[in-house]
């Protein structure tokens, strides 16, 4: 594998060239914020919470999805980018109802997280409040549409790791939305093992175990790194 | 020539509200109308959401009194969950009820309804609230806003803050109570007991000061009902704010129902709606709409009960009884009554608090839905609080209804309003006094409209008479 060099933030780091510029940015100690990225999993990029700029490139970059080249210049904090974050957010926030105060991951949420760590106040865009379901069909788990941002850590753990494949996104754009089977009641799905890890992976209170109070639902993911490295292996 | 007084809004109440006054032909009042002018839409919106949200979920209705919306949702959910939730957690339940029943109290009669007792209801506006009292009355001042902050800080030690905990949850309480917090608890019970009864004794030293209010604020007969428990010997009625069985009593002090298992209230009660008001009027069913009539809050409470069931606030309580041969029937004494149920609170905290399991580390019980519906009713600082859901198989509502204590009150506030109305309105002119008089006699009944509070007394009220077609003969303006 070759090794090449490149600056982020100024600062030289080496790298093999399969490597991301996430990966490389976290082996060096810089933190770049991420929402759809979970060690374990494979990157899509979908949340575009880690864009970064590139020297030479007007063009944001996804950090997660972005494999490293020699001689890259890359800054990861720029006024520019905490602007961009910060309305992914805003997006975020306005496109599904997320209610912190009642959610079962108040407290306990990524998306809580990265809003408290990017000075959100306030939503400039207007709310959309769509009506969603939950589906509480399942004996232990629910899903709620409400709390959902479409990162689909959900629909590779079950692929990747589980290997049963039962949740997909159905829809498009605003329309979109996780399902499990053939958009059926989870408890309907052939497939679902049960093992929670999905439950475990979102990053909001999208996905939680059945009656939890508010702030009651913490996840652990422990697993997932171990998991991962044995599925490589077999590989 | 008919006419119509509008007093818009009603202030140093929770929540937004106004009343209308009509007048006859010969400037008599004809009626007065207490109108809620607000919406929420709780009982709609918690449709489809997971039961065990609910007491998070509906303790949002209240920024003042989120802990009873607690209380009533948590056992509504122990009900679906069908389970008998830990002693402790049951313990630890009641003295969050009863730091909130305090802390709402000292609000009601220190931030609210002190400025009418100590300026008198013809004082100037200007000064008649609750910064003209710390101003002028210091000492009483500070003795409210101690108590108030001793009983959010119970609140707080228990569920971690002071507004909407997330502790209270189906099955119990979310965490034990540590011997470390316990013990400051402990420490701030002296200061709040030796204020409540400095105050109760101020208080009973200018009741006589107030023979007209306690003649006409809302003095009428009516029924009473709340939440009561035996006593220890089972001979007695003993006052109970979390658990216990509903009791109805009449005019003349005679029980009408009693020992009526909470999730049955809907055999008694029926729920009326009103075109002119949001706030919907509850009535005792055997006596129909709108002559079922009842009251519940701290006036209630007392009357329907023989001991408060701790020793100072029984001593009180005596006295309190001792004023009327029957059930006291004036409104005004409400805020008596939440003096003495101040004290008994904090006497009821310590006893609770010295109990040999209070420290005990099993506070949750835990289950799957074993029912498909659950009635959860406690007693809130204004009066008995009821929640009702049903869930469908995988534990989402599918209805929900709640009875606040301010809508069991809403025929007797505008019965109120009216003998208020009818006993110092003139129509010839509009007076500052008799506002007030009008407005105070809702504040006596510390209506919680929803979660806001409005305890400066800023608010602009506006009054508008009106002739019969509506056009306005006179108008005054404060605020």
């Amino acid at each position: 594998m070759a090794v090449t060099t490149l600056k982020i933030d100024g600062k030289e780091v080496s790298a093999n060239e399969d490597e991301t510029i996430l990966d490389v940015a976290f082996q060096a100690g810089i933190k770049i914020p991420t929402l759809c990225h979970i060690e374990g999993l494979t990157d899509i990029g979908a949340c575009r919470m880690c864009i970064v700029e590139v020297a030479g490139s007007n063009k944001l970059q996804p950090a997660c999805t972005t494999k490293v080249k020699d001689g890259m210049e890359i800054t990861t904090q720029t006024a520019r980018l905490k602007k961009y974050r910060k309305m992914v957010l805003e997006m975020l926030f306005s496109e599904r109802n997320h209610v912190c105060a009642v959610c079962v991951s108040n407290g306990n949420c990524d998306l809580q997280t990265l809003a408290v760590e990017h000075d959100l106040t306030h939503v400039r865009m207007p709310y959309l409040y769509p009506k969603t379901e939950i589906d509480a069909s399942h004996e232990w788990f629910a899903l709620d549409q409400n709390r959902c941002v479409l990162c689909q850590r959900c629909v590779r753990v079950c692929d990747e790791i589980e290997g049963a494949h039962v949740w997909d996104v159905s829809g498009r754009g605003v329309q979109s939305r996780v399902i499990t089977g053939l958009n059926e009641p989870w408890a309907d799905s052939d497939t679902c093992t049960s093992c929670g890890k999905c439950v475990q992976v979102c990053p909001t209170g999208a996905l939680s175990n059945k009656g939890k109070a508010t702030g009651e639902m913490t996840k652990h993911r422990e697993f997932l790194p171990y998991l991962a490295q044995r599925r490589h292996d077999h590989k | 020539m008919a006419k119509q007084i509008i007093i818009d809004p009603v202030t140093r109440i929770e929540g937004h509200s106004k009343i209308t006054i009509k007048l006859d032909d010969m400037g008599a009042v004809q009626d007065a109308r207490f109108h809620v002018t607000q919406f929420r839409g709780f009982e709609k919106f918690c449709e489809g959401r997971p039961f065990s949200e609910m007491p998070s979920l509906t303790g949002r209705t209240c920024g003042i009194c989120p802990v009873s919306h607690l209380m009533a949702s948590a056992k509504a959910c122990d009900e679906i969950l069908a389970v008998e939730i830990p002693t402790t957690a049951v313990k630890l339940r009641s003295i969050m009820n009863l730091a909130q029943i305090i802390q709402s109290h000292a609000l009601s009669f220190f931030h609210l309804s002190s400025p009418d007792l100590l300026f008198g209801m013809d004082g100037d506006p200007a000064t008649r609230h609750i910064l003209g009292v710390v101003e002028k009355y210091p000492t009483l001042a500070v003795d409210g806003v101690m108590l108030r902050k001793i009983g959010q800080e119970i609140i707080e030690l228990l569920g971690g803050k002071r507004i909407h905990p997330a502790w209270v949850v189906p099955g119990g309480v979310s965490s034990p109570l540590t011997p470390a917090d316990r013990e400051i608890i402990l420490n701030k019970l002296p200061e709040a007991r030796a204020i409540c009864e400095r105050t109760l004794s101020w208080f009973k030293g200018v009741l006589d000061q107030f023979k007209d209010e306690v003649n006409t604020f809302g003095n009428f007969p009516s029924l009473f009902m709340s939440l009561v428990s035996p006593s220890e010997d089972g001979k007695l009625a003993k006052l109970e704010h979390y658990d216990g069985k509903l009791r109805f009593m009449d005019a003349d002090g005679k029980i009408v129902v009693d020992q009526i298992n909470p999730n049955r209230y809907m055999d008694y009660i029926d729920e009326a709606v009103e075109p002119d008001t949001y706030l919907k009027s509850p009535y005792f069913k055997q006596l129909g709409y709108p002559d079922g009539i009842y009251r519940v809050g701290p006036l209630a409470r007392l009357n329907l009960i023989d001991v408060c069931g701790t020793p100072k606030a029984d001593q009180e309580l005596s006295e309190f009884h001792a004023l009327s041969s029957g059930p006291n029937l004036s409104s005004f004494q409400q805020h008596y009554a939440r003096l003495i149920e101040m004290l008994y609170g904090v006497e009821r905290i310590e006893e609770l608090l010295n109990e040999a399991d209070i420290l005990d580390k099993r506070v949750r019980a835990f289950a799957k839905p074993n029912r498909s519906e659950g009635v959860g009713v406690s007693e809130a600082p204004r009066g008995t609080l009821m929640h009702h859901y049903k869930i469908d198989d995988n534990g989402l509502i599918t209805w929900v209804n709640m009875i606040i204590a301010t809508g069991h009150n809403n025929l007797a506030m505008n019965k109120s309003v009216k003998q208020v109305a009818q006993y110092y309105v003139k129509a010839s002119h509009l007076q500052q006094g008799m506002l007030n008089r009008v407005e105070a006699v809702i504040r006596t009944f510390d209506p919680c409209l929803s979660c806001s509070t409005h305890a400066m007394g800023q608010m602009p009220l506006l009054v508008q008479l009106l002739g019969p077609c509506g056009e306005l003969l006179d108008e005054v303006k404060r605020g």
